[in-house]
């Protein structure tokens, strides 16, 4: 990736810019946090937004700004952790498919085809409803939906680097596989991983909101951006703010992922910049 | 016929993926009862004996997957009918609602990756594509929810949701008025990807000997690719609409819950709430047979339309 080309794409360094403010307010929320995000006030329930609590209260008088930072942190280190799982699992299966073809190559396609046909949402309800998640448990369910399209990246990659004049000069001067798998094709296959984990991302934020919106991610009290959506439901007609700010945190997080996903597939040189 | 045969081991493997989700540790169709205070022990046995569930998994696995294969999906626990018919009532609905949403967003994907490849003006094409990239970063079901609270809580000019007006015989304009909020909403996350596709093809194809020849003989840039690059972008978009079809699907389940709509993606919440398995089960496995026959027709359409990958 050329960084010169990545800074002159504003959408690309904007959505760098809001990433990094929306990463550090939730992570630093406990210090950021005007209220205690479970602090139930019955004297300040449904509150709009303004004066002490910037963005309103909800049913319980719970500060929404203070609940909106704690649950970013639930919401992107589920992305992050499934991205990084599904990278891991995807990366692995896919090189391996590649560089190894016959039998290999046949089960993981067939293996990613498989879950590639049954809609990620539907078996991630189906598992969400059955086993209660925690974030390990969910990251893990996120992430078994999430590898295959990681792999099909991968095994392509990798296809066409076995057959680059480099790869057969590693082999003929005696590398061994994993040698010229290691040292020769799979750093060439980095910068495309990148953009392609990063969309990733943006793609395992939405399915989990929509999961956690559904009441199948988290259980509550620990919300995440589309726990919050969920448990403000039946007030979105009293107090519209409590249906309004998660959607929109949802919203420019993902936007912001994919602009600068796109701005570093231009930056790498990669196809559609 | 042999694309037909080699599509065996892919249902093989998703009926395993189906059962092995359904059958994890805890929570499986044998917990239902157990949490019930009202059973007792010996009721429970009994009802498990019935529904077989006393088998170890891989002769459950097999009696399911033997019984799927004749058309036997099991008795859905809550309607007391077969599971099947409970799954195929409801698949015409998801069906219209996916259609509808496709369908808005290939025009306006396509209208927009045209603009954005034709238009000569820098700030166009910038704004064809925040527009698409902010369409497919906005949550469905927040979207949804947004549109139904300003536009049907607030405004009242879109009903609150369903197929039709409850007591009113179904006609055609009455279901085109519910159809449209759950179809428009649906339909804008896929602008994006129809028009990053389109785009990426026509300015490939522009720079082609064929789309030159056209423009020496007179045509303008625009009639030019229209007429003979237009083609050739639109192929390949074929292979993408089958590709594409299981997030459009997963997309389709969480509005249809918002919209209440009553296909299968509504049905699946339902039953997962109530623990009805076989329907459970059957929608989740009618959802990745509509994935698995649409990929082979995509398959056999582009052979048709292209001949030169046609198959032995």
């Amino acid at each position: 990736m050329r960084w010169s080309v990545f800074l002159r794409n504003p959408l690309g360094v904007a959505g760098l810019l809001v990433l990094l403010v929306f990463t550090v307010g939730s992570f630093a929320a406990p210090w950021l946090a005007p209220h205690d995000p479970a602090a139930v006030n019955l004297r300040a329930m449904q509150l709009p937004p303004g004066g002490e609590h910037l963005l309103g209260t909800d049913d319980l008088g719970r500060d929404v700004l203070s609940r909106l930072l704690f649950a970013g942190r639930i919401s992107l280190s589920l992305a992050l952790l499934v991205t990084g799982f599904a990278v891991v699992i995807g990366c692995t299966l896919g090189a391996l498919a590649g560089f190894s073809g016959g039998w290999t190559e046949r089960l993981v396609s067939l293996a990613a085809d498989a879950l590639l046909s049954i809609p990620a949402l539907g078996l991630a309800m189906v598992a969400g409803a059955i086993l209660r998640p925690n974030v390990l448990t969910l990251a893990i369910v996120l992430a078994l939906v999430a590898w295959p399209d990681l792999a099909r990246i991968t095994r392509s990659q990798v296809l066409s680097l076995r057959e680059q004049t480099f790869t057969e000069a590693a082999v003929a001067v005696g590398g061994s596989p994993a040698r010229v798998l290691f040292r020769h094709v799979m750093p060439n296959t980095v910068a495309p991983l990148i953009v392609a984990a990063t969309l990733l991302s943006a793609n395992v934020l939405l399915v989990e909101s929509a999961l956690s919106f559904l009441g199948y991610g988290m259980r509550p009290p620990t919300p995440s951006w589309g726990g919050m959506l969920n448990e403000a439901q039946a007030f979105y007609r009293q107090s519209p703010w409590l249906a309004v700010f998660p959607g929109l945190a949802i919203t420019f997080t993902v936007a912001a992922i994919n602009f600068l996903g796109d701005a570093m597939r231009s930056a790498s040189g990669g196809r559609g910049a | 016929m042999r694309r037909v045969a080699g599509l065996l081991p892919r249902l093989l493997l998703i009926s395993l993926l189906l059962f092995g989700v359904v059958h994890l540790p805890r929570g499986g169709p044998a917990d239902v009862y157990a949490a019930d205070p009202a059973a007792t022990p010996a009721a429970i046995e009994r009802m498990k004996e019935l529904w077989g569930l006393d088998q170890p998994l891989h002769v459950q696995y097999w009696r399911w997957v033997s019984r799927l294969s004749v058309g036997d999906w099991g008795t859905s626990y809550v309607e007391r009918r077969p599971a099947m018919h409970v799954v195929m009532d409801r698949l015409p609905n998801t069906l219209r609602l996916t259609g509808a949403a496709l369908l808005v967003g290939l025009v306006a994907g396509v209208g927009l990756g045209l603009l954005a490849s034709v238009s000569r003006s820098a700030a166009v094409k910038h704004l064809a594509r925040v527009v698409a990239v902010l369409g497919m970063s906005v949550p469905t079901f927040w979207s949804g929810a947004i549109v139904l609270l300003v536009f049907s809580s607030y405004l009242r000019w879109i009903p609150a949701g369903g197929m039709g007006t409850i007591g009113r015989p179904a006609d055609f304009l009455d279901g085109l008025w519910h159809l449209a909020a759950p179809a428009l909403v649906l339909g804008s996350v896929y602008v994006a990807q129809w028009m990053r596709y389109v785009q990426a093809g026509l300015d490939d194809v522009a720079s082609e000997d064929f789309v030159r020849t056209a423009r020496s003989k007179g045509l303008t840039r625009l009639q030019a690719l229209l007429k003979h690059g237009f083609p050739n972008v639109m192929l390949p978009l074929v292979t993408v609409l089958g590709l594409e079809l299981p997030r459009l699907l997963s997309g389709a389940m969480v509005t249809e819950v918002v919209f209440s709509w009553p296909g299968i993606g509504r049905l699946l919440h339902g039953s997962l709430v109530a623990r009805d398995y076989p329907v459970v089960l059957g929608a989740l496995l009618v959802a990745a047979l509509a994935v698995v026959v649409v990929n082979l027709l995509t398959d056999l359409v582009y052979g048709v339309l292209d001949p030169r990958v046609r198959y032995a």
